[in-house]
């Protein structure tokens, strides 16, 4: 199985009484709380960690946009990524992703990734997700009527983009494009590897069948909360008569490892409570704009809503209150905790029952030092990665991975004087 | 009771309610009603008063009840064309066209684009512009808990709450997924802002017009309605409704349809 190392970039300042004070952490957080320079602090030190991840073991590293976020200081994810081409080696570099309806002209994404693949040497993932509500509708003022379908039609004109060899002309419903000739084009042929984050609608599960790309539920409510959800997407695949290839799938986890059960306990409850404490306080304003999502998963949300009800899993009307102590953090497995041993037998279990043969990691999170991030880091790399690492490897291949240029062909950036 | 009827228009199917006049007024038009946020999903008591008078003709909008398809549309050119299209279908020589919130902005465009058919226009607190400096409400971005949405558009939430109550023979999924479906078609030609850009064709409604608002109400400012009204080139006559909010329809039916009918009247002398 492949482990990847992901990144949000949070800013680590955010008042104790953060929650109390403030409206949310997101598209109108108060601009008043940053201090700049901490943020080049941050950028420079969250790249050191992203590359220490590639340095020690990890498949790859991740990175991914957000806007007008305070846990998420990436609005460029594509900026983070060309850094990591000259600073990183070999590990695969995962931009999970861009935002498709949010540039205009689409070509834009088609040209960066194809700067980043050639940059890399083809160790590009592309990530094309839609976008949450406050990232699109909100922050960047985008219809939620129309978001969906823009989404559609810029993935069509990125994927022609990179596969027709000839200049062409795009008439599409939202972008009239006369000449499009993206220059360069990716090294991987016929294109980079397409994963798509999305929450738990059927048609986004259908529509990655369709396509033959991998599908990533990227919550940070851990594998208790999001194992319904990857069990509908298999069902859904079983359906569609496709196979359980585990690298189908994408799925994210905060890990905390210590030398022991306690030392972990210690070392991860502050950024822990950090992170589900302040990070996740969204105004439910922008939660949920008439549009953003289509009927059909309006019904499946409600009829979900009334089977958990019936079940007496959850109150009705959406999901419980974030846990936000460490000892719930845990329980509800939010947070993979523990020592090596027990971390690597609880992700075991969790990939094998899950089928996930792509396993994200979010090793830091919240106001977490650089120095405990790459402790993290390493202890999961040294002692926990070694055990899990041949999962699925037996009877599954990866067809979804990039395929660099060989070793011996790839640039070695020269030393600055 | 009202009658109902369906009309098929260009890509989509429209429900059309009417009701006779219980005293007509003599060579009165027929009164047209475009509803605003959530539309009509049931008939209401303003429309009772309303057609006291005059026969009242009520299309549904793309998106609302009694029109479910929308998405065809995308801009608001789209959308100004659809609207007289569907003054076509009705088939109507002479209207008096009354728009109220998100229908008053394409009552608004109609009458600006294609007058030609109304008589007299009656705007109630139209969506259509916009003030940076005194942003109307964003009905787009609220807290989706059932009171919030009630308590914006109406002064005596029960009122918005008593139309959208679920009928015995209605599956209540479906009918939650409408009300959403309105609000998003009203985002589809109107988001972010609520305008349309009808600022820079106001100067071409020279109907008769009245423009009215509720004193409560929390989505337009009364601003607004002073600029429709500094722009428009016909007569104009304004009125604030007491003890109304966004919808003053479902808040003062029978003040507003008195307001509507005193207006009518005057200009008919």
């Amino acid at each position: 199985m492949k482990n990847l190392w992901f990144h949000l970039m949070p800013y680590k300042d955010l008042p104790d009484d953060f929650r109390e004070a403030h409206p949310s952490v997101w598209v109108d957080i108060d601009a008043g709380l940053l201090d700049a320079a901490r943020v080049h602090e941050h950028y420079n030190e969250y790249l050191d960690e992203l590359e220490y991840a590639g340095e020690v073991g990890f498949d790859g590293i991740c990175c991914n946009e957000h806007h007008q976020n305070g846990y998420g200081m990436m609005p460029s994810p594509n900026l983070i990524a060309a850094t990591l081409t000259r600073r990183t080696r070999s590990p695969a570099i995962c931009v999970m992703g861009n935002s498709l309806a949010l540039y205009n002209p689409p070509t834009r994404v088609a040209e960066e990734f194809a700067m980043l693949d050639c940059m890399s040497g083809g160790r590009l993932i592309v990530g094309f997700p839609v976008g949450t509500p406050m990232d699109t509708v909100f922050a960047y003022g985008q219809n939620p009527s129309k978001l969906r379908e823009r989404y559609l039609e810029a993935h069509d004109i990125v994927m022609k983009a990179w596969q027709e060899p000839k200049t062409f002309s795009f008439d599409g419903r939202f972008n009239q494009l006369r000449y499009v000739n993206v220059w360069p084009r990716p090294v991987q042929q016929p294109h980079p590897p397409v994963w798509i984050p999305g929450g738990g609608s059927v048609e986004t599960w259908q529509w990655c069948a369709e396509m033959d790309y991998v599908y990533c539920y990227l919550s940070y409510f851990g594998y208790k909360a999001g194992m319904a959800t990857v069990q509908g997407f298999w069902n859904e695949m079983d359906k569609l008569g496709k196979d359980r290839n585990p690298y189908r799938v994408g799925f994210l986890q905060f890990v905390g490892v210590g030398e022991t059960e306690k030392e972990a306990n210690e070392l991860y409850r502050g950024p822990a409570e950090y992170f589900y404490g302040r990070c996740l306080h969204v105004n439910p304003r922008w939660a949920s704009p008439p549009g953003y999502s289509s009927e059909a998963s309006q019904r499946a949300r409600v009829q979900s809503q009334v089977a958990q009800a019936a079940a007496g899993s959850r109150g009705f009307g959406g999901r419980p209150p974030v846990a936000t102590q460490w000892e719930d953090i845990v329980d509800l497995g939010y947070v993979v905790a523990g020592d090596p041993d027990q971390v690597a037998e609880r992700l075991r279990e969790v990939c094998l029952e899950m089928n996930v043969g792509h396993l994200m990691l979010l090793c830091q999170f919240g106001n977490m030092s650089t120095e405990l991030a790459q402790y993290n880091t390493r202890l999961y790399a040294e002692r926990v990665l070694p055990q899990i690492r041949d999962l699925f490897d037996d009877r599954w291949e990866d067809p979804w991975w990039p395929q660099p240029m060989a070793e011996a062909e790839r640039y070695t950036p020269a030393k600055v004087a | 009771m009202p009658s109902e009827r369906t009309i098929a228009l260009r890509g989509r199917s429209m429900r059309v309610l009417e009701r006779a006049p219980s005293t007509p007024s003599p060579g009165a038009p027929p009164a047209v009603f475009l509803a605003g946020i959530g539309g009509v999903p049931r008939w209401l008591p303003f429309l009772d008063r309303l057609s006291e008078t005059r026969r009242v003709v009520v299309p549904s909008l793309p998106g609302f009840p009694g029109s479910e398809a929308f998405r065809h549309l995308d801009s608001v050119y789209d959308w100004i064309v659809d609207t007289v299209e569907m003054f076509e279908a009705l088939d109507l020589p002479a209207m008096d066209l009354v728009g109220s919130s998100v229908g008053g902005a394409l009552a608004a465009e109609a009458a600006a684009i294609a007058g030609a058919r109304i008589r007299r226009l009656v705007l109630v607190a139209p969506f259509g512009l916009f003030d940076e400096d005194e942003p109307n409400a964003d009905i787009w971005a609220q807290i989706p808990a059932p009171d919030v949405l009630a308590s914006l558009v109406c002064a005596d939430p029960e009122h918005w709450k008593s139309i959208w109550e679920t009928p015995e023979d209605t599956d209540a999924v479906e009918w939650q997924i409408a009300q959403t479906r309105s609000m998003e078609a009203a985002a589809r030609f109107l988001f972010p802002f609520g305008a349309t850009g009808v600022a820079r064709r106001l100067h071409r409604i020279t109907q008769p017009t009245l423009l009215a608002r509720g004193a409560e109400d929390r989505v337009i400012p009364a601003s607004y309605l002073a600029r429709f009204a500094a722009g428009i080139a016909g007569p104009v006559r304004e009125a604030v409704i007491g003890d109304a909010g966004h919808l003053v329809e479902l808040d003062q039916p029978e003040a507003l349809a008195r307001e509507i009918h005193a207006f009518l009247a005057d200009q008919e002398l």
